[in-house]
């Protein structure tokens, strides 16, 4: 691993992730309008609209909300290169989590009551699920003797998931969370239910909020590569393996949003830690100790 | 050993001459030049001896140990003066037996302990010097323009304390180089009990009732920990057989179970004085103290005085079980409560005084792991503690003075009335807990140590708590950040003497952050290989490479990017659900044609993290923990 290498795969991130992550989202408004019965957007739906949200007029309640969105955007990406660089996945956590700081940096700082109420529930939202994110990687490392994605991918003797397979369902759980999937989408919400779900990006318009969508589809490619990671080892087929588990999970995430109603946030963060200290718990002490 | 003679008696002469002048005009001419020598001393003394190894120096003197001795006395009779006057018992008790103790100890039994090297250095010790000798004076200085205003709010008639006050702030500092210089173990108990003294005086300085209480409470809780490292002494004279504290550490890694007693006795001690639970509740006192009494006591000195004593035990820790695992239980458990109980307030103050008291809990924790990585990682969180920390301290401090307020939920729209103090305040929140300071960089060395150290409760202690501590900074830079129409600037009337330590510290913050390799390879790393032998796994250059970008960034965002002006963009109101009326007040017209305002608060989560709900667990289970670990000792039972 070599800073060079990481430079390079944030460039790289940053040109490809916005391109798969936007059919992904793309897949995610056909498969969930089927399982509501419609047909559905085109497969670039999603495009489009962001297109459009370029060309509208610039308008904003003050000039730094879109600062702090560029550096949320800018932190995103760096993690994703970290990732996909093969870089240290505690980095990768905390660079993350910096990137989640300035998002909600950015709704604060409109002032706007909507937004901050959103803003505070997104605190809570990460609160919920930063331990179990700390405890992945401290599962990895306990599971393969590094913190190192490069390393973890290609351990020798089997995947992570053998060994880390509590860990695995505690980080689905929490994914939910991350990937702002109902009944876990209190600070922001793609299903436009009230007012209030607009949460964080209630005074976000135009090229600002299309920054904010193409943020989210970083985070996307990012998230479902942490679930793809469980899945490698050294050998090469275990890629199509990783790649047939991170389609399932994002059908399931698609699978939950569809069926869920919106919980409150102390269920929200009471389950997530429960979740957090049994998997985590359970797993890292069987690791440990055995 | 010229300098260390240097930097233990100068700043004992400022505080005496600062004690007898009078005059503003002087007393500021003597703290700035004070404040400047130290400094510089320290650093001079710091960067000749870069690497140093363990470096003592034969020094001892019969009349020495009579002047300590005297001192202790001293001290004693001066508490039991206070404790007249307000007639507090307890006080004065175990004043009273301290002082039977140490007389006892001097005089009563024949005792030929000598210690011929009396006064050392290693790179503990410099880190410490660098932390005293220029955060610590830094805040001397910040002190001029905060007691000024501090004097004009005073009432009428009200006299003139200033003398007495900054004589105190420098006696401090003379007291905790003895503290970090001293082998003797006498000298050493000496100077911790000079901290103890100069704290009650400085949190009960305005003399108004509640102050009077906290600093009892405060002397009492330090007066047992004084009583424990007294009974360290006696064990140390009857069992180990030396005052010679590096004797004493080398002894005592040899055979655990002769210096266990003396190891348990001070590491409750260090407890203490590190202001863990159920000894917490002390330093959340100790805020009704004028700010540069807080941001003293928090940053450079006293606290930092019981973590250091933890981290220099930390090799007997490795090897003895007992007070290891009371040590490391202690620390998680203060770390995950505090951080809890952080997020149910909204005093500034109080905030503050919680994160204190949970990092110092990560330090303790990391001390009592007792490894080279948790060393390395105990190191970091003290001097970037100490950075942050003061940083913060001294902007909540000038703020107080400016908006008329220590409540965060008052601190809104201070992007804009205060624009530079905000983005210091905001620089310091960041620096205490995310990504890519040196704060979380610390704690990264612990998360690895843990994981090595097969500590299972701890990496879990030490998630929830980290998540918890990502709540309550995030929300107080959220209302920092708030950003509205045009307010008044409020800075401009900030004193120039504030500007000049805030400024500093930023500056010293950033620079730590990305001199971070360079802090280690020079300063940590030798004192882990000079106690260890050997330097455990550290975090690669590539990643610290890494989290020095990120910081670039961070810094560029805060001071070019955010905040300024862009004409190419059409400014729109807030969506207030309602046309807007005004953008500052929130205010919107409501249902009947009237104006409404919008309000809204931080969330403070009372029914799930309040001191009420989660004090008692800690006060009770870290007492029964100590307990234990004192039965235990005392029986002879799991010493190895």
């Amino acid at each position: 691993m070599t800073l060079i290498q990481i430079l390079i795969a944030t460039v790289v991130f940053a040109v490809l992730a916005p391109v798969i992550g936007c059919f992904l989202a793309g897949l995610d408004r056909i498969i969930s309008a089927r399982m509501q019965g419609r047909v559905g957007p085109p497969l670039l739906q999603p495009y489009y609209d962001v297109r459009k949200l370029f060309e509208k007029e610039d308008a904003a309640v003050n000039t730094s909300e879109r600062v702090y969105v560029v550096c949320a955007l800018i932190f995103a990406v760096l993690s994703g290169g970290i990732f996909f660089g093969g870089g240290n996945l505690l980095l990768d956590v905390f660079t993350i989590t910096l990137s989640s700081l300035f998002f909600i940096m950015a709704a604060y700082c409109t002032r706007s009551p909507y937004a901050e109420m959103g803003a505070a529930r997104e605190t809570i939202q990460v609160m919920s699920y930063e331990p179990m994110v700390l405890f992945m990687a401290v599962g990895f490392f306990l599971a393969t003797g590094s913190f190192d994605v490069s390393a973890i991918a290609a351990a020798p003797g089997g995947p992570a998931i053998g060994k880390i397979i509590l860990i695995f369902l505690g980080v689905l759980f929490i994914l939910t969370i991350k990937l702002r999937k109902s009944p876990f989408d209190l600070s922001m919400s793609h299903h436009a239910h009230q007012e209030i779900v607009r949460g964080m990006t209630t005074e976000m318009s135009g090229p600002t909020l299309g920054l904010v969508e193409i943020m989210h589809w970083c985070e996307t490619v990012l998230f479902l590569g942490w679930t793809g990671l469980f899945f490698l080892w050294g050998n090469p087929a275990s890629w199509i393996l990783a790649l047939v588990v991170v389609a399932l999970v994002f059908f399931a995430e698609i699978y939950i949003d569809n069926n869920f109603a919106r919980v409150k946030w102390q269920f929200m963060l009471k389950s997530s830690w429960l979740v957090a200290l049994l998997g985590g718990g359970i797993n890292m002490a069987f690791l440990m100790l055995v | 050993m010229a300098f260390i003679g240097f930097l233990i008696l100068f700043p004992l002469l400022a505080a005496v001459a600062l004690f007898c002048v009078r005059n503003n005009e002087a007393r500021n001419v003597i703290v700035v030049a004070s404040a400047a020598v130290i400094a510089v001393a320290s650093v001079i003394f710091v960067v000749s001896n870069l690497g140093a190894g363990f470096t003592p120096f034969e020094f001892s003197s019969e009349a020495l140990d009579f002047v300590c001795t005297g001192i202790s006395t001293a001290i004693v009779a001066i508490i039991l003066a206070f404790s007249w006057k307000y007639k507090n018992v307890l006080a004065a008790v175990l004043a009273c037996v301290q002082l039977v103790a140490v007389l006892a100890l001097e005089f009563a039994f024949p005792l030929e302990i000598e210690v011929p090297y009396g006064l050392y250095f290693d790179s503990l010790s410099l880190l410490m010097t660098f932390i005293i000798g220029v955060v610590g004076s830094g805040i001397c200085v910040y002190a001029i323009g905060y007691m000024e205003d501090f004097q004009t709010h005073q009432p009428e008639g009200e006299a003139d304390r200033r003398p007495l006050f900054f004589g105190l702030m420098f006696l401090f500092l003379s007291a905790m180089f003895v503290i970090v210089f001293s082998n003797n173990m006498e000298w050493l108990f000496t100077g911790w009990e000079i901290t103890t003294l100069c704290s009650f005086l400085l949190i009960g300085f305005t003399r108004t009732p509640e102050a009077i209480t906290n600093a009892f409470r405060q002397i009492v809780m330090n007066l047992a920990g004084g009583i424990g490292f007294v009974v360290a002494l006696y064990c140390c004279a009857f069992m180990v057989g030396t005052f010679s504290f590096y004797d004493f550490l080398v002894i005592g890694c040899q055979n655990p179970a002769i210096a266990a007693a003396a190891v348990t006795a001070l590491a409750f001690a260090g407890i203490t004085k590190a202001a863990q639970m159920p000894f917490h509740t002390w330093l959340l006192g100790a805020m009704v103290a004028p700010t540069p009494t807080s941001a003293l006591l928090h940053s450079s000195t006293m606290v930092k005085a019981g973590v250091f004593l933890l981290v220099k035990l930390a090799p007997i820790f490795m090897v003895c079980p007992v007070p290891s695992l009371m040590v490391i239980m202690v620390g998680a458990i203060t770390f995950l409560l505090c951080s809890f109980m952080a997020i149910s307030q909204s005093n500034a103050k109080r905030v503050l005084a919680y994160s204190t008291i949970a990092n110092l809990g990560l330090v303790t924790a990391c001390a009592g792991v007792g490894s080279p990585e948790a060393v390395w990682a105990a190191c970091f969180l003290i001097l970037f503690h100490a950075l942050a920390k003061s940083l913060l301290f001294l902007c909540v401090g000038t703020a107080e003075h400016h908006i008329g307020s220590r409540d965060i939920e008052d601190m809104d729209l201070l992007f804009e009335r205060m624009p530079r103090l905000a983005r210091f305040m905001m620089v310091g929140i960041m620096g205490m807990f995310i990504a890519p300071f040196g704060m979380l960089i610390a704690k990264w060395g612990a998360l690895v140590s843990f994981a090595q150290a097969d500590q299972v409760a701890l990496i879990l202690i030490l998630g929830f708590g980290s998540a918890a501590t990502f709540m309550f900074w995030a929300k107080w830079l959220g209302k920092l950040a708030g950003i509205a129409g045009q307010p008044e600037n409020v800075e401009l009337t900030v004193h120039k003497s504030e500007w000049a330590s805030l400024l500093l510290m930023v500056v010293l913050l950033i620079c730590g952050c990305v001199a971070l390799p360079l802090i280690s390879a020079v300063s940590v790393e030798p004192y882990i290989v000079s106690v260890f032998g050997v330097l455990g796994q550290d975090i690669s250059t590539d990643n610290l490479w890494l989290a020095a970008i990120c910081a670039a960034v961070v810094f560029i965002a805060l001071f070019a990017g955010a905040g300024r002006s862009n004409s190419k963009q059409k400014k729109v109101p807030v969506y207030l659900a309602g046309v807007s009326r005004n953008d500052d007040t929130r205010a919107f017209q409501n249902a009947l044609s009237g104006s409404s305002e919008a309000v809204t608060r931080n969330w403070y989560l009372e029914a799930v993290f309040g001191e009420k709900r989660i004090a008692p667990i800690g006060t009770v289970f870290n007492s029964v923990l100590m307990a234990a670990a004192f039965i235990m000792v005392l029986l002879g039972v799991g010493v190895m």
